[in-house]
């Protein structure tokens, strides 16, 4: 069963479908990352996903029980998952007692929470930090204070927004360790949103695009990176040359297709007579000044 | 001039020699001005909360009416405790009316609005994202709103001094409701008005000075924290 799942999630602002029916399946210590441009609608999905905000229709289950309308349900069900927002904020006390805040929140005895969150500090690095206000940290440093705050509460669901976002090299690269590192350590189920293609690709198990607030594929990274199911998810993938054209005639799983009077051939299972785009990424292509004797399939001249 | 002169020094005089008579004036001004701070603070800031924190229809319109509140006339806030603990007057029977309880009364009164609406403004203030990243961690509506109090401590603080600031500084209150009763009632503010209709400058210089340090002192204050 899912830990996470939504069916037909919509959400509305002004009139204006930031989401639209969107059906989203996450197991239990899976890594799924919501690609898409800014604007798409992921920073939206989250914040339904975390129970933010309420959906303007569909239904949203938590380890198989609808959540979507309880509000003790929903408040017990947000206590489960931690949320990194894009722009960390971090409260204007010490970085131990932000650490500290989520613990306390739930109760827990303050031996237990010193140890808890000396350990935590050491795993991301900020022990000589303990005592300093929160608010003068660099952006990356306030970064791994709200990872920190996050995975203190040991939640089942990690939502991150852009966790590396408006960072510097060094800082992205500290912040992807720190999460492979959850992602070893502690086994978390995580959803995070990334407009960074290669490190969705890095880090995450299986990958949804969401564009326009539509989900318009899920797979593993190969699938959405080599066999785009659309245009505007080849365009976001990074694939620059799409060329439409039609089915001429499908055999055996090789389609030839006519794209503006040349003939090129594919591994297809597309019908005959449909119109399709076909994706060539550059670094497929070879470049040769005669023509090579070589198994490539297409061979094309050109200037 | 040579009067005047002549006043300043003695004032300065019952000042340095720390004066019986002013130093129990300026000690009864803090305690009534201190207390009744704290006694609207104790109103405010819980009110203030629950406003900012809920949606409601009029929302926008209470907040305009609570800043409306802001200059109220200190005369017409004694007159209206006046009204209500004067033998004949609804509380009559306390028999509060020339007590210092009913200054204290009477000061909430005039500075519950400016702390309200300050605290309101200082909630306001808050980054919205420190909401969304309290509940996210699992706070509950109360925890989110004592972490954002937390985070608007500052302005919180701020709006209390300037509440001081016009609570020992007022006049009309204290006079209508506190009679400037020796030894019971008298105050900076109203011994200085009396004082100086008796011919007493020294004594009302020196309150004067004082008066105008604390207020250096509360500006100091806010000016610090102001810049946290």
């Amino acid at each position: 069963m899912s830990l996470i799942e939504t069916v037909d999630l919509c959400q509305r602002y002004d009139e204006r479908d930031v989401l639209k029916r969107i059906n989203l399946k996450v197991d239990k210590g899976e890594v799924f990352a919501l690609i898409g441009p800014t604007g798409a609608g992921k920073t939206t999905l989250l914040r339904l996903i975390d129970l933010l905000e309420t959906p303007a229709s569909g239904r949203i289950y938590f380890d198989g029980i609808d959540i979507t309308e309880s509000g003790r349900l929903r408040f017990e069900s947000r206590r489960r998952m931690a949320f990194v927002l894009q722009k960390p904020v971090v409260f204007n006390i010490s970085v131990y007692d932000n650490i500290a805040y989520g613990l306390r929140w739930r109760g827990k005895k303050s031996g237990d929470i010193r140890e808890k969150v000396n350990s935590i500090l050491e795993v991301v690095s900020l022990t000589p930090y303990k005592n300093r206000n929160a608010r003068t940290l660099s952006g990356g440093e306030a970064q791994r204070v709200a990872i920190a705050r996050a995975i203190a509460i040991e939640p089942e669901v990690l939502l991150l927004d852009e966790p590396t976002a408006n960072l510097d090299p060094v800082s992205i690269a500290k912040t992807e360790q720190l999460i492979s590192h959850i992602i070893r350590q502690y086994g978390t189920t995580i959803i995070m949103a990334t407009h960074d293609m290669s490190q969705g690709q890095r880090l995450a198990d299986r990958i949804g695009v969401l564009i326009d607030g539509e989900l318009l594929q899920i797979g593993d990274s190969r699938e959405v990176f080599n066999l785009p199911r659309s245009r505007e998810v080849a365009e976001l993938v990074g694939i620059e040359n799409i060329i439409d054209g039609v089915i001429t005639s499908s055999e055996e799983g090789i389609a030839t297709i006519d794209v503006g009077g040349i003939i090129i051939e594919a591994v297809s299972n597309h019908p005959t007579g449909e119109r399709i785009s076909v994706c060539i990424r550059p670094e497929d292509i070879t470049l040769a000044v005669s023509k090579p004797a070589s198994s490539a399939r297409n061979s094309l001249s050109g200037k | 001039m040579t009067e005047i002169g002549q006043g300043f020094i003695k004032a300065l005089e019952l000042i340095v020699s720390l004066d019986a008579e002013v130093m129990e004036i300026v000690g009864r001004s803090l305690r009534i001005s201190v207390a009744s701070c704290l006694l609207a603070s104790l109103i405010s800031i819980p009110i203030a909360s629950l406003i900012h924190f809920h949606r409601f229809p009029g929302k926008r319109f209470l907040i305009s009416l609570i800043q409306t509140f802001f200059s109220l006339p200190t005369v017409a806030v004694g007159l209206f405790v006046f009204v209500l603990f004067s033998r004949a007057g609804p509380l009559g029977g306390l028999n509060l009316v020339f007590t210092p309880t009913v200054m204290v009364i009477g000061q909430m009164i005039l500075i519950t609005p400016i702390l309200l609406g300050l605290t309101i403004s200082a909630l306001s203030g808050v980054d919205k994202a420190i909401v969304d990243t309290a509940r996210s961690l699992g706070a509950s509506g109360f925890q989110t709103a004592l972490v954002v109090l937390r985070e608007a401590r500052y302005a919180v603080l701020a709006a209390l001094i300037m509440g001081f600031g016009r609570a020992i500084s007022e006049v009309g209150i204290a006079l209508m409701v506190g009679g400037n009763i020796r030894g019971f009632t008298k105050v900076i503010t109203t011994a200085i008005s009396l004082e100086t209709s008796k011919g007493d400058l020294e004594l009302s210089i020196a309150l004067g000075i004082i008066l105008l340090l604390i207020a250096l002192v509360i500006n100091i204050a806010l000016n610090r924290i102001q810049q946290r």
